[in-house]
Formats: structure tokens, C-alpha cells, sequence
């Protein structure tokens, strides 16, 4: 328990709160790289899973690119990248790592969002008149954007825990004090450090949860539980299906 | 007036749901396909939006070849109802109905005012204009759906089942809506169900379709009852049996029909002038 009042105190310490190498620069740093590569991902993710969940084609080859890059080492990754692009670019590299991290979560909140959507309603909208486009602005978005919430949550929470990285190839970020801490034996910089990030990572949660709560259309937050339950088994999304009748 | 000729559609799997299909669909009539599941007959009306493109044969609307026109225009000049309405759950029912007119460029404020006629129109109460489709009971939703069918006044309204998800009391509550707005609106309907009574109800001209979207019989339900044409036209409106078949029983001087299982179906009278 003293253990974590020592790291409460260093938390606390006005001197750590103070200069170039404060909390709060680090906090800024750490928030930087999670917000770029979110960014970046998303960047990436998005429009290719709205691709894959409005033409319902190329599912299988996502689901398996996101498998594998789920299970790729981010920390043998990064030294990789580094070693093949140089130290110079250890910036860019480290980003790149987290993009790689992100995209998953992401595009199968960006697809699976699409995906869930009953048939019936993408029929009936095709059916009135709409384009593709209106298709996926004016229904498919509006009613995926839940899950994409979702994976945007799922994304960013695992970015902010490897940021950490960032300090092994010296770019600063909560992680410093970490790898400062191990090597001077300090274990209250380091607990300190980590319980940070953990913070940083609960209030990131809890603002996407509230996002993800806003995110849900009136008319589907209006319907009675049981029915959200309920999503029609998926269908073809081409515009031809054989009649059902 | 709508024009099949000789259509056929194979879908990639393999299947051929409409072989050899020809059928002229008059004008500001109901025309009904029915037929059992599988027959093809949703294909058929899908065909005339262009939601199914034929495989061969030429499908005409007054005279204008579909394959010519794009799909998108075609779609928005036509009324489409569906089973279980297919509204958007994420806008309101007024925003349902205004959806095509809101796509063709017609201003807010004039696509609600319209919209608010048509639930008029429809029978469904002003209030409920702000409600969330899920917030409507089913016979409620499907009205919004013939309500939005109807929002661009098209010609053609083409109804795939539209009534076959609501239960039997407020069925029969819609199809005499239907009968009534039919009457005011004379559109050109196409209408398919796989419920011969509702078929007889509803339409002017009654398609009987067999697998493969072939032709048993068409014609008027007066003209199909009285002569069907197989014997699968025969059993498929049950004229030989339960509520269809009616014999004349004489009771103290005066004729009453009787069906089949030995239920009084009213008493025969002399026509009077119609």
C-alpha cells in the first residue's frame, strides 16, 4: 500500500508539474501520438469498411488482414520500423505502429455497423430511389454509427495502453517516466506513471461511452429493448436478390 | 399500362424464377399476382422498378422500355410498399413519407405539408407525425408505408405483400383502406400476395402464377371462379370445397346457400338493378 502512496506522492509533487519534462508535457505527448494515429486510422478504416459492409464483398480477406495484424508484437514491431527506416524517422515509425494497432477495431466497427443493419430497411431505401450514396450517408451511416462508436472505443483504448513504446525510442509520453523508472530503480516514477496512463484511459473510455451513447439514432434509442436484440440475419447487399416470397 | 414480354430472369445461382413471362397490365386497375412462395412473383414486381433486371424479354411502361430509363429516376416515379413497410428507423414518420419528394428537391416545408395530407389520406391521426417508426403499432407502420408510397403521386404503386405481417382484424381494416383509396386514386397497383382471398378482394385482374412465374389462369375473379382453368386453379381458390363451394338448399319456400361444410353462407335473392 506504501508502494502506492509513494506513487500518489510523485503524481502529486509540484516540481514533476513543472518544466519541460512535467506531467503534463508528457500527458500532452502521450495524447498526441494516440489522437495522430487514431486519426490516421480512422483515416484508413473508415471509408474501407463502409466499402466492405455496403457492397457486403471483401469481408473475409478484412477479417483475416484484422486477425493478423491483431497478433503482430507492437514492440518488436516498432524496433522493425526503426531499424528499417532509421532513427530519424522514429517518429513517423512509432505512429505507424499505432495506426497498425488501430485499424482493426476500427474497420469492424466501420463494417460490422453496416452490416447489422436490417435488409429490409437498405431494400427499401434502394427501392424508393436512393443512390449508393444516399444509401450510405443518409441510411447506412446514420444507423452504423453505434458500432462504429464502438470500435473507435475499442481503438483508442488500445493505442493509449502501447503509446508507452514511444519512450524506448526516446520520443517522450507517459511511458518515459516508465523507462526512466526501471532504470533508476524508481519504483514510485514508474507506478505513478502507469497509474496515469490508466487514468488517461478510463476518462478516454467514458467519453466514448457517452459519444457512443449519443451516437444511437432517436428512433432505434426509442424502440423497446427486447427489439435491439433482434438484428435480421444478414443477407446479400446487391441490389439484385432473388425474391424471397 | 405496363407491358411484359416475354421476360425471363435466371438469378447467378442458377435458379430460374420467371420463364417465358408475358402479362399486359392495364391502367388504373389492380392487378394481382398470387401464387405460393417460390413462384416468382416478387420477382415479377420487382422487375417493374428495376430492383431485379430481367435476363432477357422487354418489360415496357406506357411504351418506354425500362432497361432505358435509370433506375434511380425510374424508382423515384414509382410507388413501392413492402412487407413489414421497410421505413427508416431512424426518422420520423413524417420524414418517412417526405423521404422521395425530399430527394426529388422539393422544399421541407412543402414535402411535410404533403406528407401531413397523405396521413390524412391514409387514416393515420396528425399526431403522430414526430413518432419513430418503432413506436407505431404494425398496422400503424404499414400506413406510413402506403403513405410514403404515395408521397410522389405516382402512377404506378407496387405492393409486394404489404399486409401479410399484420394480424387478420387490421388485415382485413387495411385491404377495405386500400379498396377505398383505390377508388378515389385509380392508380395502376400491383399487388402480390399468396392469399387467394385477398387476391379476389383486391383485384380488378388476379394473376395465378405457378412456379417458374407461369400463367395458370388470369382474368377477373368472377371469370377465374367460374371457370378455372386446371386443376391447380381449381384447388389453389378452393372451388370445389369449404367456403367457395355453395349449394342451394330450399327451407319452407325460400333458397339459402350452404358452403361446403354444411354452414349457412346467406340466402339467395333476386339481383336487383345495380
Amino acid at each position: 500500500m506504501n508502494l502506492f502512496l509513494d506513487a500518489l506522492a510523485w503524481i502529486g509533487d509540484p516540481t514533476n508539474w513543472q518544466g519541460s519534462t512535467s506531467i503534463p508535457v508528457r500527458i500532452g505527448e502521450h495524447l498526441f501520438y494516440t489522437v495522430l494515429a487514431v486519426l490516421a486510422a480512422s483515416i484508413i478504416a473508415i471509408p474501407l469498411g463502409w466499402l466492405i459492409g455496403h457492397t457486403g464483398r471483401g469481408r473475409e480477406i478484412a477479417v483475416g488482414i484484422s486477425g493478423a495484424a491483431r497478433a503482430l508484437p507492437s514492440f518488436g514491431l516498432l524496433f522493425l520500423f526503426v531499424m528499417l527506416a532509421g532513427v530519424l524517422l522514429r517518429g513517423p515509425s512509432t505512429v505507424l505502429v499505432l495506426v497498425l494497432l488501430a485499424i482493426p477495431p476500427i474497420l469492424a466497427g466501420a463494417y460490422a455497423g453496416l452490416e447489422v443493419i436490417d435488409r429490409r430497411v437498405i431494400d427499401a431505401a434502394r427501392s424508393m430511389g436512393m443512390t449508393e450514396w444516399q444509401i450510405l450517408w443518409r441510411v447506412e451511416v446514420p444507423l452504423g454509427l453505434p458500432l462504429l462508436m464502438g470500435g473507435l472505443r475499442s481503438g483508442t483504448l488500445q493505442v493509449v495502453a502501447t503509446a508507452v513504446l514511444a519512450a524506448f525510442v526516446n520520443l517522450g509520453g507517459l511511458g518515459l517516466p516508465i523507462v526512466e523508472g526501471i532504470a533508476l530503480r524508481d519504483y514510485d516514477r514508474m507506478l505513478g506513471a502507469a497509474m496515469l496512463i490508466i487514468a488517461l484511459a478510463l476518462l478516454l473510455d467514458a467519453l466514448f461511452a457517452v459519444l457512443e451513447r449519443y451516437a444511437v439514432p432517436r428512433g432505434v434509442r426509442a424502440r423497446r429493448a427486447p427489439e435491439l436484440r433482434t438484428a435480421a440475419p444478414r443477407r446479400r447487399a446487391a441490389a439484385e436478390t432473388p425474391a424471397t416470397t | 399500362m405496363i407491358e411484359f414480354r416475354s421476360i425471363s430472369k435466371t438469378f447467378p445461382g442458377g435458379t430460374t424464377a420467371v420463364d417465358d413471362f408475358s402479362l399486359v397490365i392495364p391502367s388504373h386497375r389492380t392487378t394481382v399476382f398470387v401464387g405460393s412462395s417460390g413462384c416468382g412473383k416478387t420477382t415479377l414486381l420487382r422487375m417493374i422498378n428495376r430492383m431485379v433486371d430481367a435476363s432477357s424479354g422487354d418489360l415496357e411502361i406506357d411504351g418506354e422500355n425500362v432497361s432505358t430509363i435509370d433506375p434511380v429516376r425510374l424508382r423515384r416515379r414509382i410507388g413501392y410498399v413492402m412487407q413489414n413497410s421497410g421505413l427508416l428507423p431512424h426518422r420520423t414518420v413524417i420524414d418517412n413519407i417526405a423521404t422521395v419528394p425530399r430527394l426529388n428537391g422539393v422544399p421541407r416545408k412543402d414535402a411535410h405539408e404533403r406528407a401531413l395530407q397523405l396521413m390524412d389520406t391514409v387514416g393515420l391521426d396528425r399526431s403522430m407525425a414526430e413518432r419513430y417508426p418503432s413506436q407505431l403499432s404494425g398496422g400503424q407502420q404499414q400506413r406510413v408505408g402506403v403513405a410514403r408510397g404515395l408521397a410522389v403521386d405516382p402512377n404506378i404503386l407496387l405492393m409486394d405483400e404489404p399486409f401479410g405481417a399484420v394480424d387478420p382484424i387490421v388485415r382485413a381494416e387495411l385491404q377495405q383502406e386500400l379498396l377505398r383509396l383505390q377508388r378515389e386514386l385509380g392508380k395502376t397497383v400491383v399487388f402480390v400476395t399468396h392469399d387467394i382471398d385477398e387476391a379476389f378482394l383486391l383485384g380488378d385482374q388476379v394473376v395465378i402464377l405457378e412456379k417458374g412465374a407461369r400463367i395458370a389462369q388470369k382474368g377477373t375473379p368472377e371469370e377465374i371462379l367460374a371457370n378455372p382453368a386446371s386443376d391447380f386453379v381449381a384447388s389453389f381458390v378452393g372451388a370445389d370445397r369449404g367456403k367457395r363451394a355453395l349449394s342451394i338448399r330450399e327451407i319452407d319456400g325460400a333458397r339459402v346457400l350452404v358452403d361446403a361444410d354444411g354452414t349457412v353462407a346467406g340466402r339467395l335473392v333476386e339481383a336487383g338493378p345495380s
